[in-house]
């Protein structure tokens, strides 16, 4: 996701503070006794509710509702770290949960909706929770002054503890009641950033889910179980686009656990106690295919209608004076073709979903990222009035994209599954490793072909044409992204470059090919940050360059954050030239994505099989205000690893229309003696904070095939690098 | 009915023997820290102790586990354990969290053959379990603070 412009408003701050004011006199039902469509209550017992995100209980915990989805990146902890602050609160009394699915009172600010995506969790809450905890705070500081008889502005609030200069002293959970019945402040003040005590401060907080995920106490919704709930497992087309004709059950019928076998739109369920019988029946079902308007083609098909496609005229996405012109007249002309493969997310939790149903009301549990959409496709199906229809979300184990549903498969599955076998039987829907791998909503397949011109030491022109399957035309959410046709995630770091070359083109085309696609870790820069990062390195080379200083001059003075990581990472690793010495050579690279600025430098060899062998990666990153520096440097690191993993070695590849990676052991994923050590530096910011979760990912791939080029084996063409050119 | 030994507990389950421990041991006796990540001995998430080596869960049949004692990360006792487990909290290891149930297995069979072990015996005992968030940084890292931990 590309936006950015975040119309950050308190009345989202005020609309939640008169709902849950209401709420409070409901009664509050245990979560035990839910039965369909209960009523799920976050924030559990607590008697203060100031807006819709803090809950303080009369034992002091802080409970704060999260709107994100937590899979990882860290939202439990840096958006209970901006409310913590702006409280005073100790952090061992902070927790956190799952906010329910609330347009009205949890959308992401820069969406619209409630959902998660394009590492906006903390810039688009960085002042919705901090004026969450304000108000808070000023309504605690009110009740103890009334009770203590003092002005409010001689009580001081640390750590937990509320005082005065009397000596009188108190909890927050001694005044959450007196609280709850003050007016909410309108416009609480914020601190200045000289007064955080956590905010950006190195150990001031950790992870709030790092106990229950390293005892196994974490629940997921893999792990929900309730009474009389059916595992379902989906026999889905082989190929995308195909249909069930006809099916068999009489052997799955057979198999013991098994209860029943439906027909629903995206297959054929399999009702079962418990995921193994649910696994022997979908293996004895006979299911006869309907390919006749499914996709048939293979990846070697594609690549080769992209690679004319690429020689044709296409969408303009950037333009600035006459490459073609240059490069007609140039007297030297570099080209360059790249091609990526579709790739999988392959969360380490495959998609997954449970639904309970009485057929008047529902709940659905589950790893929703996109919640408002999903909640309405699942009322929508089940023919229920949205407000019968409760969502909670549930940790999920990764997403890289993979939950972010523009389509709502997963929802619309969940609740046809559910709708099929009738009210009153809980489904679990499971998907298999096979079912990720081969169910599609990869990573676009992209190729581009990128011709340069070098004269006196400077790029003279520049020339990109891109192509590439867009996961946004036609879809509800095109009107995000989509500005006069052009899909600005097919084109994103591509059309807009750091560099100044006096003319210059890029050029999109977005055929259509029949497999669902979706966005990836990091989006358009997966591929562009390697074209771009990979192609100016080589301009450079040619023009007799050191790839950094050579970067440096070519940003000018109008980039000033990227030079500022750039000129970072050198200092880090001592930057004297990609080398090789003693075998290892080292590649940069620096890219810009969800506003954040990271540069990379990795120090590579090749190792056994000549199979590139990344021994360290320096890194620099600009994310304005680095809220938790530690969860910072752990999406970083991931990050690295995660683009590394899929550079060298994923792919998904087609043939006739069929995945042909279908495990781990095809759809290699990165190992532990694969990870390269990793250096991070966070350069020091007042600038607004921006993404981290995606950020990480794109320069690691140039970096290292820039590194490649300097042990003298070229710039892999061809991606994974593993079968590639290397 | 198959009868397993679960975390010093005997449990007898109605399935047929062909079923995973894996599945047995999430399904039918209710342990859900054990995670299935590809159900082919590729990833690790399954691991659990029999009779103390570590196994993946997903491709051992219950037939084949007869009255040998299954350990989940649920029945962790030891001194191994509580290093692993407090390292990997004090380092914040997860991100997703979904394969370190496995992960924090594995570590702490290495740990109770190999005291203190390299990098590369790390890189052995860990690299048959995935970490698709890649917290491979940390959990090296943690697996060497669990070991000097030990040596007390
Ligand atoms: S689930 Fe057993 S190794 Fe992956
Ligand atoms: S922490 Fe997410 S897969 Fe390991």
């Amino acid at each position: 996701m590309t936006q950015h412009d975040m119309n950050l408003s308190r009345r989202t701050l005020l609309r939640g503070a008169g709902a849950l004011v209401i709420g409070l006199h409901l009664p509050l039902p245990a979560r035990a006794q839910s039965g369909a469509g209960a009523a799920y209550r976050p924030g559990g017992n607590a008697t203060f509710a100031p807006n819709a995100f803090v809950r303080i209980a009369p034992d002091s915990t802080v409970t704060v509702l999260i709107k994100h989805i937590e899979f990882g990146q860290g939202p439990f902890t840096g958006l209970a770290t901006l409310v913590a602050e702006e409280l005073d609160a100790d952090w061992n009394q902070m927790r956190s949960e799952h906010a329910p699915a609330d347009v009205k009172l949890y959308a992401n600010l820069a969406f619209g909706v409630q959902g998660t995506g394009g590492s906006t969790a903390i810039a688009n809450s960085w002042e919705q929770m901090r004026k969450a905890g304000a108000a808070a705070r000023a309504m605690l500081v009110q009740a103890a002054a009334t009770a203590w008889k003092v002005p409010a502005s001689q009580i001081k609030v640390e750590a937990g503890v509320i005082s005065h200069a009397s000596g009188r002293k108190g909890s927050f959970g001694e005044f959450a009641e007196a609280a709850s019945k003050l007016a909410v402040p309108e416009n609480p003040p914020l601190k200045p950033a000289s007064a955080y005590r956590l905010i950006g401060k190195e150990g001031a907080v950790k992870r709030l889910d790092s106990a229950d995920k390293a005892t196994g106490k974490a629940q997921f919704t893999i792990d929900i179980s309730a009474p009389n709930m059916l595992t379902v497992v989906v026999a889905r087309p082989t190929r995308f686009g195909g249909k069930v004709a006809s099916f068999d059950a009489a052997e799955t019928l057979k198999v013991k656990g098994v209860v029943d076998v439906k027909a629903i739109g995206s297959g054929v369920a399999v009702y079962a106690n418990g995921m193994w019988p649910a696994l022997k029946g979908r293996e004895a079902l006979k299911v006869t295919w309907d390919d006749s308007a499914a996709e048939m083609r293979g990846s070697r098909e594609l690549v080769a209608e992209y690679r004319k496609l690429a020689r044709e005229q296409g969408r303009v996405a950037g333009l600035r004076g006459d490459a073609e012109a240059v490069l007609a007249k140039a007297d030297r002309v570099i080209e360059a073709e790249f091609v990526f493969p579709y790739l999988a997310h392959a969360p380490m939790e495959p998609l997954d979903g449970f639904l309970q149903w009485d057929g008047k009301e529902a709940l659905a549990r589950f790893g929703s990222q996109f919640q408002t959409t999903e909640h309405q496709t699942i009322a929508t199906i089940l023919e229920l009035p949205p407000e019968k229809v409760q969502l909670e979300t549930m940790l999920a184990g990764g997403s890289f994209g993979r939950r972010a549903q523009v389509s709502q498969h997963l929802a619309a599955e969940l609740a046809m599954a559910a709708k099929a076998i009738g009210p009153n039987r809980p489904v679990k829907v499971v998907w298999t490793r096979e079912d990720d791998l081969t169910g599609g909503y990869y990573r676009p397949l992209f190729l581009h072909r990128l011709r340069g011109a070098v004269k006196d030491g400077k790029i003279i022109a520049w020339s990109n044409t891109i192509v590439g399957q867009s996961f946004f035309l036609g879809t509800p959410f095109e009107s995000m992204v989509v500005k006069d046709g052009l899909d600005a995630t097919a084109v994103e770091g591509a059309n807009n470059i750091f560099y100044e070359v006096p003319d210059f083109r890029c050029e999109v085309h977005n055929p259509k090919v029949g497999v669902p696609t979706l966005w990836w870790r990091s989006v358009g820069h997966t591929h562009t940050g390697y074209a771009v990062e990979c192609f100016v390195d080589e301009l450079l080379q040619a023009a007799g360059q050191d790839p950094l200083q050579g970067r440096l001059a070519l940003m000018g003075d109008k980039h000033p954050r990227a030079a500022t990581v750039l000129r970072a990472v050198g200092e880090m690793a001592n930057w004297k030239g990609p080398g090789p010495i003693e075998g290892r050579a080292r590649g940069v690279a620096v890219v810009e994505s969800f506003s954040s600025f990271v540069a990379q430098i990795a120090e590579v060899s090749l190792g056994s099989g000549g199979e590139p062998k990344v021994h360290k990666v320096w890194c620099a990153i600009d994310c304005g205000v680095a809220v938790n520096p530690d969860v910072i440097r752990a999406q970083i690191e991931g990050g690295i690893g995660f683009g590394l993993g899929h550079i060298l070695y994923g792919e998904i590849t087609l043939d006739q229309g069929r995945p042909v990676q279908t495990n781990f052991d095809s759809y290699r994923s990165l190992r532990i003696h694969e990870m390269p050590e990793v250096a991070v530096r966070i350069i020091a910011s007042t600038a607004s904070p921006t993404g981290v979760g995606e950020p990480g990912v794109p320069p690691i791939g140039p970096a290292v095939a820039n590194a490649l080029a300097a042990l003298g084996h070229g710039r892999p063409r061809q991606l994974p690098m593993k079968g590639g050119t290397v | 009915m198959v009868t397993l030994k679960v975390n010093g507990t005997t449990h007898s389950v109605d399935i047929d023997d062909d079923t995973p421990l894996l599945w047995a041991i999430r399904d039918n006796i209710g342990l859900t820290g054990t995670k299935f990540g590809c159900g082919v001995a590729q990833c690790g998430a399954c691991t659990v102790f029999i009779d103390g080596n570590s196994v993946r869960s997903c491709v051992t049949p219950v037939s084949a586990v007869g009255d040998s004692d299954v350990t989940t990360i649920e029945g962790l006792a030891g001194k191994e354990a509580e290093a692993v487990q407090a390292a990997w909290i004090a380092r914040d290891v997860p991100q997703c969290g979904y394969c370190q149930s496995g992960q924090v297995m594995s570590a702490i069979a290495l740990l109770k053959e190999n005291k203190k072990p390299t990098d590369r015996d790390i890189d052995l005992a860990m690299n048959g379990n995935i970490c698709r968030c890649a917290t491979y940084v940390r959990i090296r890292a943690a697996i060497h603070d669990s070991a000097r931990a030990l040596e007390g």
